[in-house]
C-alpha cells in the first residue's frame, strides 16, 4: 500500500453534536427563540405607534387647560384617568399602575412556581400556580374595564368635524367615546393603537392563562412527578415573564410617555 | 399487580433563592413607583421620556436577567438573545426621528 491513512484524533467540539451549546434543553431554547420573534412583532407595533405619534402635532400648553381635539395627539394621563366605582373623579394612571402590579406580582409568583419544580415539591407548584392564574385573571377583568370605558367614553363628548359626502359640508357632530373610526380623545390613530397593542397584549395574557392552568391540571394529575421533571413549568414560565416584560413597555410608551 | 411509582424526593425551599426573588420584586415595585413621581412632577419632554426608557430598561433587564434566568445562562444564548435587540433600538430612533420629520407645517 502505498497510502497511509493518518490516525487524526479529532477532539469533539462543543458545536460538533452530542451538546447542548447553549447550554439549556431543545424546548426551553426554541421557546427562547418564540420570545424572539413576539419580541419583534411587539416591538413592531411600538414603533409604529412612535413614528406615528411623533409625526401629529403634540399638545401645546400655550392652548391653556388641555382639550381633547383630533388636531393633537392626548396626553395619556388625561385619558386613563379613571378608577372603578368612582365615577367622576379623577385618578389618572391609578387604575393601569394597578395593573401594572398585578402583572408583576404574578410574574413573582410564576418565579416562585419554577423554584418549587427544582424541588420537585409538587404542593408548592400548585400553590403558586393557582396564584399566577389567579393575578393573569384579574388583569383581564381590568382590562375589560378599561376597554369599556374607553369605547363607552366620558360625560361630555367632544365636537368633531366629520365631512358629510351627502351635502358635501363639514358637520359638528358630538363624539362620546372611541371606536377604530373616530374617538374623542384624539386622532383616530391614537384609538387604533391602543386597541391593537393593549388588545395583542391582552390576547397574550390570555392565552398565557390558559397554558397556565394547562400546567396547574399537569401538575395536579401528577404528569411531571411521573416525568421525572418540572421543566414544563419553566417554559411557560418564560412565556408568562415575557407578558409581564412587554407589558412593562407598554406601560412606559402608552401610558407614561 | 403492583404498580411500582417513581421515588419523588422534595428538596426542601431555597430561602436564599426566594429572599433573592422578593428582592427583585421589590426593585421592580420601587423603579415603578420613581416612575409615578416622574410622570407627574417633571414637564412633558425629551428629558422625560429619556428618563422613562431608562427606568424602563432598568425594569426589563431584572425581569429578562433574573426572572428568565438569561443572566445565568451560557455567553452564547445571552449574546445570542441580547445582540438582535440592536435592530430594534435602530428602528426606534430612527422611525422616531422620521416621524417628527413628516408632521405637516
Amino acid at each position: 500500500m502505498d497510502h497511509s491513512t493518518a490516525a487524526v484524533t479529532h477532539e469533539k467540539g462543543l458545536w460538533d453534536g452530542g451538546a447542548s451549546p447553549m447550554g439549556i434543553s431543545y424546548g426551553k431554547l426554541m421557546m427562547w427563540f418564540f420570545l424572539m420573534s413576539d419580541a419583534f412583532t411587539f416591538s413592531g407595533l411600538l414603533i409604529t405607534y412612535g413614528l406615528v405619534r411623533s409625526s401629529n402635532p403634540a399638545w401645546d400648553p400655550a392652548l391653556g387647560e388641555f382639550f381633547f381635539s383630533t388636531a393633537h395627539w392626548p396626553i395619556p394621563e388625561k385619558v386613563f384617568d379613571a378608577i372603578p366605582f368612582f365615577h367622576g373623579v379623577e385618578a389618572p394612571l391609578v387604575f393601569v399602575g394597578f395593573m401594572t402590579f398585578v402583572l408583576i406580582m404574578s410574574s413573582v409568583t410564576m418565579v416562585l412556581a419554577v423554584e418549587a419544580g427544582h424541588r420537585m415539591d409538587r404542593a408548592a407548584v400548585e400553590k403558586w400556580m393557582l396564584w399566577t392564574i389567579i393575578g393573569g385573571l384579574t388583569f383581564l377583568s381590568c382590562q375589560a374595564w378599561e376597554w369599556t370605558h374607553f369605547i363607552v367614553g366620558t360625560d361630555t363628548p367632544t365636537v368633531s368635524e366629520v365631512f358629510n359626502v351627502k351635502t358635501g359640508v363639514w358637520d359638528k357632530i358630538n363624539v362620546f367615546g372611541a371606536n377604530l373610526h373616530i374617538n374623542q380623545y384624539g386622532p383616530p390613530a391614537f384609538a387604533d393603537f391602543f386597541f391593537f397593542i393593549t388588545g395583542f397584549h391582552g390576547f397574550h395574557v390570555f392565552s398565557g392563562v390558559l397554558l397556565n392552568f394547562l400546567i396547574y391540571y399537569n401538575a395536579v394529575t401528577g404528569l411531571y412527578d411521573r416525568r421525572g421533571h418540572y421543566e414544563m413549568v419553566e417554559k411557560v414560565g418564560l412565556y408568562w415573564h415575557f407578558v409581564d416584560l412587554v407589558w412593562v413597555f407598554v406601560f412606559t410608551f402608552f401610558y407614561l410617555v | 399487580m403492583a404498580h411500582k411509582e417513581p421515588e419523588i424526593v422534595v428538596l426542601p425551599p431555597n430561602t436564599e433563592k426566594i429572599k433573592q426573588l422578593w428582592r427583585v420584586a421589590l426593585i421592580l415595585g420601587i423603579v415603578t413607583g420613581i416612575e409615578f413621581v416622574i410622570a407627574f412632577t417633571l414637564p412633558h419632554g425629551p428629558a422625560k421620556t429619556f428618563l422613562f426608557v431608562i427606568l424602563t430598561i432598568v425594569k426589563a433587564g431584572y425581569i429578562v436577567g433574573e426572572f428568565m434566568h438569561l443572566r445565568y445562562e451560557v455567553k452564547v444564548l445571552f449574546w445570542a438573545v441580547l445582540i438582535p435587540m440592536i435592530f430594534v433600538v435602530w428602528m426606534l430612533v430612527a422611525f422616531v426621528y422620521e416621524g417628527t420629520k413628516m408632521i405637516p407645517n
